[in-house]
Formats: structure tokens, sequence, C-alpha cells
């Protein structure tokens, strides 16, 4: 199932974004603990998501999330449904399919917010 | 001699470490599921991200909860990502000593962020709300 085959890709996605993810928990519960310095610290770091850059990345996050989750399932599948092996390529194309499909929403929703000056729309900030 | 599947796939049958770590990755990453989405559905679609601020915070955190949530999440997945950062350590690390120096950094990262974390939520207590900022403004 694994060499060079969709099996070796999904089983390599699914490392990276595990990776990735990992990386990104350290760095969040760093992040989130500063609020035990109170709200002038804490309020700085939300300032971060005017960036367009930002939320870029948190989009790139939650797709990652979005896959880990899929396939994660789709193993749990394959390691508990009689006919889960079989149908291991089916269930790759369906968590693929289904974390562009959820992703996309997200997507829009996070960055719109800051391609204001695309959509003159007026848009929430933290206070400066 | 025929043989007849079990339906089962491999799976790591010594009953040790190894057999416990493979269950754990399953079962934690069941609950994670839902888990991390009610955490993303709350921070980026209920809410835009940049009104996170220290008084939504503390709005969410006064009902204790959300406390407990934010905990599971924190113990789950740091458990969850720490053992797959063992197997990858095992997988890509060769030799012994080094491993051994990998995998007690691995435990050390473990226990400093699962420490981090618990303080922080343990400790948080919101300052008046006249102090603590905005919830958000809208541009």
């Amino acid at each position: 199932m694994y060499k060079g085959q969709s099996g070796m890709w999904s089983w390599l996605l699914h490392r990276i974004s595990g990776l990735g993810l990992l990386l990104f928990l350290l760095i969040h519960i760093a992040d989130v603990s500063m609020i035990s310095f109170g709200p002038q610290v804490y309020n700085q770091s939300v300032l971060l998501f005017d960036y367009w850059i930002v939320r870029l990345l948190s989009v790139a996050l939650v797709t990652a999330v979005l896959f880990h989750s899929f396939n994660g399932i789709r193993i749990i599948m394959i390691d508990f449904w009689r006919k889960g092996a079989r149908y291991q390529r089916v269930l790759f194309g369906i968590a693929l399919a289904l974390t562009i499909v959820i992703a996309l929403p997200f997507a829009y929703i996070i960055m719109v917010p800051s391609l204001h000056w695309l959509t003159a729309m007026p848009h929430i900030t933290a206070n400066r | 001699m025929l043989q007849v599947s079990t339906g089962k796939g491999p799976r790591p049958a010594g009953g040790g470490f190894e057999t416990f770590s493979w269950y754990y990755f399953r079962i934690s990453g069941i609950l994670l599921v839902f888990l991390v989405i009610v955490h993303l559905v709350v921070m980026h679609i209920t809410n835009d991200v940049a009104c996170t601020t220290y008084s939504f915070i503390a709005t969410r955190y006064a009902n204790v909860f959300w406390r407990v949530f934010d905990w599971l999440l924190l113990t789950i997945g740091l458990t969850h990502g720490m053992n797959g950062l063992r197997v990858v350590i095992d997988d890509y690390v060769q030799s012994a000593r080094a491993r051994l120096w990998c995998l007690a950094l691995t435990a050390v990262l473990l226990v400093v962020f699962f420490m981090l974390g618990t303080l922080t939520l343990v400790t948080f207590h919101g300052v008046a709300s006249s102090l603590s900022g905005p919830t958000c403004v809208p541009k």
C-alpha cells in the first residue's frame, strides 16, 4: 500500500501535517500564556491578525487540521473496518475532497477581513 | 490450510507500550476531531479571530466549562502530538545516544508545555471589565 502510490503520499502528508500542527501547538500554548500578563500585553498579540500574511498562515493551519483529521479517520477506518484496506484509495480521495471543500469557506471567512482594500467592506479589528 | 481473514488489519499485539500507543493515537484522535472543530469554529467562525481579545477570553473563562474544555484540548492534543513526535524520532534518528537525547527532549517539552498551559488555565482571573480593553471595534 505504501510504496510510491497514494498510500505513501497519504502517509507522508499525515506526518508532515502532524509535525506542523505540533509545532504550531507549542507556539500557541506559549502565546496564549501571555494572557497572564494582562490585557495590555495580550491584546498586542491579537493585533497580529490584522496582517494578511498571518491570516494566510491561519488558513494553512486550518487546512492542515482538516487533512490530518480526515486522513486520521481514514486510518481508523482501515484499521477497524473489515473492508477498510480494500477501499483505502477511495477513502483517501474522500479525505482530500472533504479537506478542500471545508477549507474553502474557512479561507473565505478568515481572509475577507484582511482584504478590505479589495472588498471595501468595513471590518472588525481589535482596537489599536 | 486456507487462511481466513479476521478482518482486522495488522496491529502491534504484544500488549506493551507500543500497543497502548497504537490505540491511544486512534482514541485521542477521535476525541481531538470534536475538540478541535469546536475550537476552530468558536475562534474563527462565530467570532472574527481579531476579536479574540482579553475580554473575549475573560468572558469565556468566567464559565468553568470552557476552562475544562480547553484543558482537555491541551492535554489530549499535546500527548497525541508528542507521541507522534516519538514515533518520528524512532524512525529517523539512528544512533541510540542521539535517540535518547531527542526522546528526553520530547518528554521535557511535554511536561513544560503541559505545565505552562495548565497554569495559565487555572490561574487566569480576568481583571475588572473596565480595564480589560475592547472586545473589538469595527474599523
